[in-house]
């Protein structure tokens, strides 16, 4: 048996709440991805529980998205049923883990923009996102306090883990310009106060990136071509492959539960 | 193991104002602020805690296990030691 995909209603809420969702879930999902396979037992339990905080994240804002779009849908059916072109998430956090040092580098690049994105939300005019957004960034604080702490001991760690700190910043720079993308309609939220205009965090995250990379002794690198695309469905060739492992249950057995 | 790298930890949490910290266990952690970080999310994911101290586990000294009846014994016939003979009034509360 196979489940068809669902398509959404196209609103600016519901696609402004539902990207949010997709970035949450799908860099949940690839932190979920180091369960069992952490470099020591104690980063292991470090990534799962903050892939359990970002999947948390998820669920609240595929449940309010629900809400917003009033056709009787669940957190689940915006999971595990939609195809890879309607999900809205960054090009970033879909990146592959690669090694400790990449998804780490990654897991600062979003969470220094998430985090204070977050603080920023708490003001919202939406009092759902406003909420959603006070519990989130306790937890992005910590998420970023972590990958700071980490991205300095690598950087600044042996010249093996210093190389890898830096390959991987430099391979993953290009997607940090997606983060200050605006979808259109989105500029009819940031209007009404629900949503935040992300260029207004530009300068904060480029100081807090700018200075872990500094304290890790390693390099910033020069924005040249930056890649984009995410927020409109246009992913990498890694989302596919993400989906069918995360959808591929509900979609063989639909509605199964255990 | 332990290795020169991850040293070992011991973590204490305090579960809640105005109790002591407790010993729940140990982890390893190249330094202090790393101890910190994974004793939070290895013994407060359950919201056990309010407050943890790490302390590098070569720094503890311990008592020899061979020295248990010296150490030990003696205080077992002292049960007038034990705070039992008098009345706590309610209003103390957790002492």
């Amino acid at each position: 048996m196979y489940t068809g995909s669902i398509t959404v209603a196209d609103t600016p809420l519901l696609r402004y709440v539902l990207g949010r969702a997709d970035d949450a879930l799908v860099l949940g999902h690839r932190l979920s991805e180091w369960c069992g396979h952490g470099p020591l037992l104690e980063e292991d339990m470090a990534l799962s529980n903050m892939a359990l905080d970002l999947i948390g994240q998820a669920r609240a804002l595929y449940t309010y998205a629900g809400e917003v779009e009033a056709a009787g849908r669940d957190e689940d059916a915006y999971a595990y049923l939609r195809d890879v072109t309607s999900y809205a998430n960054l090009l970033l956090v879909e990146q592959p883990n690669g090694d400790f040092a990449r998804t780490i580098v990654r897991q600062l690049l979003f969470s220094a923009f998430i985090d204070p994105y977050w603080r920023a939300l708490m003001a919202s005019t939406d009092p759902t996102l406003a909420a959603i957004a006070a519990k989130a960034e306790k937890e992005s604080a910590y998420h970023l306090r972590h990958a700071s702490e980490w991205t300095v001991r690598l950087g600044d760690g042996t010249a093996e883990s210093h190389a890898r700190a830096q390959r991987a910043l430099d391979e993953l720079w290009p997607f940090t310009g997606e983060l200050f993308t605006m979808p259109a309609g989105e500029r009819a939220l940031i209007d009404a106060g629900i949503a935040i205009d992300p260029e207004t965090l530009r300068a904060p995250w480029r100081a807090t990136v700018t200075r872990v990379v500094e304290r890790a002794t390693l390099t910033l690198p020069a924005d040249g071509w930056m890649q984009r695309g995410g927020r409109e469905g246009r992913h990498s060739e890694h989302l596919g492959h993400l989906l069918s492992d995360l959808q591929y249950l509900q979609r063989a057995f639909p509605g199964a539960t255990w | 193991m332990s290795t020169p790298t991850t040293p070992l930890w011991e973590v204490f949490i305090r579960s809640r104002t105005g109790l002591a910290h407790k010993h729940v266990g140990s982890l390893h952690a190249a330094d202090a602020t790393l101890a910190v970080q994974a004793a939070r999310d290895l013994y407060t994911r359950r919201g056990e805690g309010t407050s943890v101290w790490v302390v590098p586990s070569s720094a503890i000294t311990a008592s020899d296990p061979a020295d248990k009846g010296m150490m030990f014994d003696p205080a077992d016939s002292k049960v007038y030691r034990h705070p039992t003979f008098y009345e706590v009034p309610d209003d103390v509360g957790h002492m």
